[in-house]
This record gives C-alpha cells, structure tokens and sequence, in this order.
C-alpha cells in the first residue's frame, strides 16, 4: 500500500521526461497512474465493503513512535477511490487544456506529486505522517494556484491560501501532540480505540481548538472561506481536482475520521454553528458572483459548511447523509469545474453575462453541464437528489436548534437552485452573444470526466441500496462508529422532505428569472459588506507582520553597536542571574581570612589600574594603565603556584603594550562621544554585570560538585609524558591537538594582520 | 583570599563591559583586553588559589598529590596566547578601518558600504 503512495512521488518525478517523449499524449499516458490506482482500490471493495480494515505499517522514526502506517477502511477507501477516479480524469483533461503549455511538465510534476500526497494524507494512521501530507498538499496546492506566477494576482492568492492552510497546519501539529498525549499513541486508531474518553481529559478543550482551526482553515470555514475562491486563479483542473474534490476535503475528512472519539457537546455545537454560518455566507457571495469559477468556489464553500455541520449534529441519519452528501459533491463539482473550464476554454470567456445561447455549438457540454447542475440542486434521478432528501431529513430529526437550522437549509436550498439554474441555463440558452472565441465543442478528453462523473451520479442514485452496501455502510461504520440503519432509496415516498425539496425547486427557479436584478445588487452590498470581512482581517495581518517587521529591524538591528552590547549583556547577566538567584539563592560567604597583606597591595593594584584604564582621557594612559593590570595579574599568577602562566603573561602583556603603543598613536585623541545619559546607562548595566559575576563566583567557589580530574595529569605526567612540568605535559602531550589548533588559531591571525598590512601598502602604491 | 579576588574579577568584568559599549573603537579594544584577562583570572580563581605549590615534579619524588591544579592552568595558557592573537588581529584590523572610514566612532561605521 505505501507503494502506491510512493509510486506517485517516483511518477512525479518522471513527469516533465515524460510530457517531453509523449507529446500531446502526455494526459493519457500520465492517467495511467491514477487509473492503476482505481483498479488497485477497487480490489479492496469487497473485503472493505465486510466492515474490515487493514493496517500496515513500516518503520521511520520508531524511537519517537512515529511510522509509515497506512490504514484503510471504508472511509479511507472511499476517499482514495474519489482520489484516483476524479485524479485520471482530471490528468486527462490538463493534457487538452494546458497543451502547448510551455510549463506542462512542471504541472503535471507537482499535479501528481499533490495526488500522491492527497492519498497519504487520507490512507495515513500515524498523526505525524498525516501532518506531513498534509503539509505537503498544502505546499503543492500553493504551487498549482501560483502556476501562472507570471500574474501578480495569482501569486498574491497561492501566498494567501499558504499562509491560511499552513498556519492553520501548524496549529493541527500541536492539537495533534495533545491528542497523542491524551490517547498514549501517535496512530489515529490507537487514540480513537485506546478506551481513554477525549472529551473528559483535561487538554481536550485545548485540542479541540487547535485541531478545529486546521481543519477549518483547511476546509475553507467561515471565517477562513476567503482563500478558496481566490485560489480559483488556478488553471481549471487544478480547481477541479483540489479545490471541489479533494484537497479542501481533507478538514472534513480529518474531522470525520476523528468524529467516533472527538464527538461531544461541544464539537456538536462548534461544528453545526460554524457549518451553518459557512453555508449561509457563502450561498449569498455565490449567487452575487457572475464569474463561473467563483459561482462554483462558493457552492463548494457551501458544500464544505453543509458537511461540517452534518458532522456536528452527529446523529445516525446525517452521518449518513454526510458519507453520501461528500460522495455526490464529488462527482458533481468535479464535473461542474471540468465543464466550466471546458467552455470558458472553447470561448474564451467565463463571465455569465457575457454567455448566452450557446446551445446549438455546444449541445453535448449544455446537456452534461444541465445534468450535473441538477445533481448541485438536487433533483431526481440523481445522487444530488438523495444526498438533499437524506440532509432535510436529519435536519428534521436535529435536536440541535431544531428549525433554525431546517429553515436555514431551505433558504440556502433555494438559493442553490438559482445558482445551478444562472450555471446550466444562463450560458446555453437563449439569444446568442458574441464571444471572444468561436464556440465549439470542447474536445474528448474534456469531456470524458464530466461523462463518467456524471454517469456515475445516475448509477449512484439508481442502485443507491447496492452502492450502500459494498461502499458507503462501511465509511459510516468508519465515521459513526456502527453501521447506519438508515436505508438509501431514490423514491421514498410523499414525505416532508420531499415537499421541502419541491419548495426550494420551485422557489429557486422563480429567483433564477429575477437573476439578472439579484446579482448585481447582491454584488453591490458584498463589496459593501466586505470592508468588515476576514479577508480584509488577513490584509491587515499581513500589513501589521511586515510593519512589526520593519520595526523590529529598526529597534534591534539598528547599527549602533554600544546598543547591541546592552541588549546582549542585558540578556545574558538577567537569565544568567534568574537562574543563579533560582538555584542557588543569595548566600554571601565573606571570607577574608588566610589572606596577606601583600596579596591585597596586588588586589589593589589590579582593581585601580582596571578602574584608571577605563576612565583616563588620555591614550597614553590608558595603555600605561593595562600594562599595570597586565603585570599585576602575571604577579597574581606566579605567586599563586602558576609560574609558566605568570612567565606567558609577561611576555604577552609587554608585547600588547608595544602593538597599542605603535597602533593607537595612528588613531585620534579619546575623545567624549556619548551623552551623560548614556553614559550613566552603561554604567548600571556594567555593574550589574559585575555583580552578577561576583555572585556566581562566589558561589563556584564555594560549591565543588566532582572531584577535580587533575590527579591523572599529576600522577601520570612523569611516568607517559615523560616530563615534570605537568602543564607543560598537558599542554604538548595530554592535550596536544588542543595546542595545534591554538598554533593555527595564531597563524590565521598572523596571516591576517600581515595581509592587512600588504594592503595598506598596495593602496599607497597606487 | 579567593573571595577577595572574586571582587578584583567583577570589577575588570565591570570595567571590560563599561568599555565595550563605548562607541570609540580604541575603548572597545581595552574593553576586549579587560575582559580577556577577567576571564583568565575567573576561571584561575574558581580553581582554588594554592600558595608555593607550582605543579612541578621534583626529580626522583613521587609526585605530590598537593600542587596546584595543573588543568586550568594549561587552559588558562592557552587562552592567554588566543586573546594575544585576537586581539594583534583587531588592533590592526581597527587601524585599517580608521585609514578607510576616517573616524573611530563606532556609530559612524553603521554603513556596510563604506
């Protein structure tokens, strides 16, 4: 099974050589793929279709319980299936859309690689595998809405969809934690059967949230609907394939999966409200939209909202309404975009105003486009039709709000059936328009995925029961829990929501006449509205990161160095002294004794010649100064039993004096550059520097947690080394490369200054 | 005596930090030299300070397991020679800078063209 996901990362790759031998073939020969996969899944119907499941699993990380496992059951066979199924079609259909396309490698590179990863995300059992497919159809969707990233606007819409879904991602890693926390394991199924009850832990408010906000944001929820329409600046088998059927999916699909665990009151009623308000926002933005695309975004939008909701309500009719609703959308959007995409390429225009009586060039795709647009309305004999039936049916039975929301449903019903008539009527019929383009039926491989899918609706509706059994019972049993009772019918009598739907049918065409008055003052008060909507949140978002950007790099990154060192010293002595203060408390040992009075004359010196040095305004003095401490420490050194460091500093602190003697008498006079102020500033931060370096010492010499290592040194320097200078032994035998990297340390300095100095000389040349 | 030296350690630690955040350049490199030998003197310091005790091994003698600790003081050496070293690099480094920027205020050397 990790085959088949990987097969297509290894496809993808292969991809642009492909499109490069095969030609305008390159559609066909590349379906093979997805095709392979249907006959692949297909096989598993049978066994799935039983109520089993089957796990497998491969190790990647397994000190961090984190494997390759892949789970299918129903629900992931159903997903799968849509997968390959609409996934050859739509390849099939890119190589007659995008042919000649200079980048069509490339496409169906990241196309297939986004399959690829589509199908890992819905197969995937492991939290952390899913979050890495997740990701990555996150990041190859932002690739496929910036394809033509020749256009400024499509750049500006990949940007914004990546930063909605991937910062929605990040919080759905960290929900993601909590569960595996909550239910001791990082695979979906051990948490959902690990007999721990989610909604009674303490993180599961915590959880719920984030997982929520990845799936939402994903899923396009209101507020994050505003990215899916924009991505529309996709070519149309991009939108056809991700942005109806598959990618936005996988909120809902996560959300389904972890329903049989996660369900409580409150998912119940998070779920139904943000569903609700989802459908009602974008029904109203569809029918105020004469674009096609955008039309269709927003019925998805709606299609998204219609299924989260069923999700929260939760009950045994619309978990079942919610496996058909997601199967028809499928079929139908699919089929809707491909159309869609299909006319505005053989006319050149997607605009419905600007379309009109295209029925006589067009008859196969105004058939087609009428049959799926029926499906979108639901109305028999299709599975659109069931899919409705079975959603006013649950809402007849919701507890939850009782008949707000039934209300709600017919309204946007009605409104639906306005936008499927503006889509399927509005274009082919009546008076003809000139269009930039001669129309003309599109080509085959255009039209063969709208035929199967829409074929496949009809079947669908008209051996509901049969489907039910091999398929759809299973998915439920993954999404609920047990199986559904609930029987699909296409015909089940005069009832309440079969009235309903005659309502909303008839209501919805009488809108449709008054289309022409409705969409262009719905557009109006949207523009209006959208002056307080969360796309002009996310603007603001991204104007404020740049501004606190820019800030930032102002304050922190602001070239003044003086600035820098009390930002670093600040920090540095404040953790460091929090920490100590923390650990160890303020104890003080003052202990004076055992000490000389000649050790304190040293002392003394080191301390005025330190305090002098760093005060003098005059060079000289200053120099003069070090070279006290310089020797006051060589002092310190040979009286406190280090006789070959007191000889080093010797040496090294009479050459220091000669080089600031040579050097600084090429520089200017010290002169008061800082203000009081700052002055005063650096003094404080200063001090408290030292006092916290006082404290630490105080403390390090009074703790000794090991007993020092020294005594190997000791005991061993004459006997291996050879010498009785034990650090002299250390320093060219113990510790020997440590000294050989301290010649090379010395040697790059020397090199350095001795180039410096070339230089110098060069310039004067010249 | 190790807690008077600890005073003597935070002062040149004081002193090295007040330096360094001077804006002229020449006060940063005895800024640099201040805190170099606070650093060695610290971790002499923390060592334990041993009078008349050098780390030698008398000819013929098992060797005394009450001299000074060798170790820091084979750390300290080096470091002596690596602040030597870093600072003969800064001090000509400072001294080019100054023949190409004209100044040796640091906040006149904000631009990386220059």
């Amino acid at each position: 099974m990790l085959l088949t996901v990987m097969l297509g990362f290894v496809v993808a790759m292969a991809a642009p050589w492909l499109v490069k031998l095969s030609g305008r073939y390159s559609g066909w020969l590349l379906a093979l793929y997805p095709f392979s996969l249907v006959v692949y899944f297909a096989q598993w119907i049978p066994v799935i279709g039983q109520g089993h499941s089957q796990l497998t699993t491969y190790q990647w990380f397994p000190g961090l319980d984190i494997s390759l496992s892949l789970y299918l059951d129903g629900l992931s066979l159903l997903f799968a299936l849509l997968i390959s199924i609409i996934g050859t079609f739509v390849l099939i259909y890119a190589g007659s859309y995008l042919k000649g396309h200079k980048d069509l490698g490339r496409f169906y590179l990241i196309i297939i690689a986004f399959m690829a990863s589509m199908l890992g995300l819905v197969l995937a059992d492991n939290v952390i595998t899913l979050f890495v497919f997740w990701e990555l159809t996150s990041i190859t969707s932002y690739f496929l809405i910036g394809f033509q990233h020749e256009q400024a606007s499509a750049r500006k819409a990949a940007l914004q969809g990546l930063f909605v879904t991937v910062g929605g991602g990040l919080c759905l890693l960290a929900g993601f934690v909590l569960l595996a926390i909550m239910g001791g394991s990082y695979s979906i199924q051990g948490i959902l059967s690990s007999g721990v009850s989610l909604p009674e832990h303490g993180l599961y408010g915590a959880a719920l949230v984030l997982v929520l906000l990845g799936a939402f944001t994903k899923s396009a929820q209101f507020p994050f609907h505003f990215w899916l329409p924009n991505a529309m600046a996709a070519p149309t088998p991009v939108s056809a394939f991700l942005h109806s059927a598959t990618m936005v999916k996988a909120g809902v699909y996560l959300l389904a999966r972890l329903n049989p665990g996660m369900a409580s009151d409150l998912w119940s009623t998070i779920l139904t409200s943000v569903g609700a308000l989802t459908v009602i926002t974008a029904v109203v933005m569809a029918l105020s939209h004469r674009d096609m695309k955008k039309i269709l975004a927003y019925s998805t939008v709606m299609a998204l909202g219609t299924l989260v909701m069923l999700l929260g309500i939760g009950t045994e009719l619309a978990l079942t309404a919610f496996v058909v609703f997601l199967l028809a959308h499928s079929l139908y959007k699919g089929a809707l975009f491909m159309l869609a995409g299909a006319v505005d390429h053989a006319v050149g225009t997607k605009d419905l105003s600007e379309l009109s009586g295209l029925r006589k060039a067009m008859p196969v795709t105004a058939l087609l486009m009428l049959l799926a647009a029926m499906s979108l309305a639901g109305i028999p004999p299709l599975f659109g039709f069931i899919a409705k039936e079975l959603l006013f049916e649950s809402l007849l039975q919701a507890s939850v709000w009782g008949y707000g929301l039934l209300l709600l449903f017919v309204f946007s019903a009605i409104l639906l059936v306005a936008v499927a008539a503006a889509l399927a009527l509005k274009p082919f019929y009546g008076q003809y328009l000139a269009t930039p383009k001669t129309p003309h039926e599109p080509p085959v491989a255009e039209l063969l995925g709208p035929v199967v899918l829409i074929v496949m609706a009809l079947l669908l509706s008209l051996f509901a029961l049969p489907a039910q059994q091999w398929l759809l019972s299973s998915s439920m049993l993954a999404v609920a829990g047990y199986v559904p009772e609930v029987k699909l019918a296409l015909w089940h009598g005069v009832n309440m929501p079969l009235m309903l739907s005659a309502v909303s049918l008839v209501l919805g065409i009488m809108l449709w006449t008054q289309w022409h008055r409705v969409q262009p003052w719905l557009s109006r008060v949207i523009a209006q509205l959208s002056r307080f909507g969360p796309e002009r949140g996310y603007f603001k978002m991204m104007d404020g990161i740049t501004w606190s950007a820019s800030w930032q790099t102002r304050f922190l990154q602001n070239g003044v160095l003086g600035l820098y060192m009390v930002v670093l010293i600040l920090s540095t002595f404040l953790l460091a002294g929090y920490t100590f203060v923390r650990s160890y408390g303020l104890h003080f040992p003052l202990d004076v004794q055992d000490s000389y009075v000649y050790e304190w004359v040293v002392a003394f010196l080191l301390i005025v010649s330190a305090l002098f040095a760093s005060t003098t305004r005059y060079r000289l003095a200053a120099v003069a100064a070090m070279g006290v401490l310089g020797f006051a420490v060589a002092l310190t050194f040979i009286h406190f039993s280090a006789p070959d460091l007191g000889i080093t500093q010797l040496l090294v602190e009479t050459l220091t004096v000669i080089l600031l003697v040579l050097v600084l008498f090429k520089l200017p006079e010290f002169v008061q550059l800082s203000s009081p102020w700052e002055r005063a500033r650096d003094i404080v931060v200063a001090l408290f520097g030292g006092v916290v370096m006082l404290f630490i010492l105080v403390a390090a010499i009074d703790i000794q947690y090991f007993d020092s290592i020294s005594s190997y040194y000791i005991d061993n320097s004459e006997l291996l080394g050879y010498g009785r200078n034990i650090v002299n032994v250390i320093l060219v035998d113990f510790r020997v490369l440590d000294t050989l990297g301290e010649i090379f340390v010395l040697a790059l300095a020397a090199l350095g200054v001795l180039s410096m100095i070339k230089l110098r000389a060069e310039d004067r040349v010249k | 005596m190790e807690v008077v030296m600890a005073f003597v350690v935070a002062t040149l630690f004081s002193c090295a930090l007040y330096m360094m955040m001077r804006r002229s350049i020449v006060k940063l490199v005895i800024g640099l030299i201040l805190l170099s030998n606070a650093a060695n003197l610290l971790i002499f310091v923390v060592s334990g300070l041993t009078r008349g005790a050098p780390p030698l091994i008398i000819e013929g003698v098992d060797p005394s397991p009450f001299v000074a600790d060798p170790l820091p003081q084979a750390l300290i050496l080096t470091a002596i020679v690596i602040s030597f070293g870093v600072l003969a690099f800064a001090v000509v480094l400072i001294r080019r800078a100054y023949e190409v920027v004209k100044t040796d205020d640091l906040d006149q050397m904000k631009d990386t063209d220059t």
